[in-house]
């Protein structure tokens, strides 16, 4: 099978579990969804010899936030109430307006785009954890740290959030 | 035009330009069309991926490392966004027994 082949079928995969994720009524079944689709964009990283972010994505995003996800959807109980759905007019204008999205994106990246193909310009070694390991470590060393702070602020935060008041504010 | 470009060579920079705006876009409509607030999140969640899924293919074509050390950092803001506006959505729930964003416009005059 060739290179060219698998990639659009993992983009296809990924298109269409993307789809499930916005199309499917059932909470649960979109977050599970919302993983494949992780687990489909890794696929994508690991062919453009991504291997770290290819891992780092699934730990934290398919690992830890859609488990988070999956929690909050457990501990609010949705299952009895069945969400609404928008007026077809809203929904007409939203499909319509992400349509038009996707041609003014294409549209305005065509031209800026680089015409290489992916062979000649690949450095085998590019995505591996030595190589970003000593970028991080050197030239971003200081947003690296900061981006500690960043992650101590959110988790005071989020405890503080959902911490159950005394008395309820109205 | 740009579609066809992609079968006939082999996997260039369209394929995974096209690929991104589309997940993109499709986590736009689904901000757009869903009510619950997690699905708004989780769809977040998507439009975040759709840029670091080209930031990893410019770096790739480009040869170059940086980008990838910005998607890294993205998804350090993306777990703290995640956690922040989850218990954010707790909070509401408690009060509102609801996680319809049409109900939350307390702050409409």
């Amino acid at each position: 099978m060739s290179l060219e082949l698998i990639a659009i079928i993992l983009g296809g995969l990924t298109i269409g579990s993307a789809l499930m994720v916005v199309l499917s009524k059932h909470p649960v079944r979109s977050v599970l969804f919302l993983v494949l689709t992780f687990f489909l964009i890794s696929s994508n990283y690991i062919l453009m010899n991504a291997q770290f972010i290819a891992v780092v994505n699934i730990i934290v995003y398919a690992g830890a936030i859609m488990v988070l996800f999956l929690f909050v959807l457990m501990l609010l109980n949705l299952r009895k109430e069945l969400e609404p759905l928008s007026p077809l007019m809203i929904r007409l204008a939203a499909i319509v307006a992400g349509g038009t999205l996707f041609i003014v994106l294409i549209a305005a990246l065509k031209d800026g785009i680089i015409t290489t193909t992916m062979a000649s310009q690949n450095i085998d070694d590019l995505g591996l954890v030595e190589n970003l390991g000593k970028l991080l470590f050197t030239k971003y060393v200081l947003p690296f740290e900061i981006s500690s702070v960043l992650l101590i602020a959110s988790m005071v935060g989020g405890v503080l959030l959902a911490k159950r008041e005394k008395q309820v504010i109205d | 035009m740009v579609l066809a470009s992609i079968f006939e060579s082999g996997i260039t920079i369209d394929y995974y330009l096209i690929l991104s705006s589309l997940l993109f876009s499709i986590g736009v409509v689904g901000v757009l069309i869903r009510r619950n607030a997690i699905i708004l999140l989780m769809c977040i969640e998507l439009m975040l991926n759709a840029v670091n899924l080209l930031l990893v293919a410019f770096s790739t074509y480009m040869g170059k490392a940086d980008a990838q050390i910005f998607v890294f950092f993205i998804m350090v803001v993306a777990a703290a966004e995640a956690t922040v506006g989850l218990s954010i959505l707790v909070m509401a729930y408690r009060n509102l027994r609801t996680t319809d964003v049409s109900i939350f416009n307390k702050l409409k005059g």
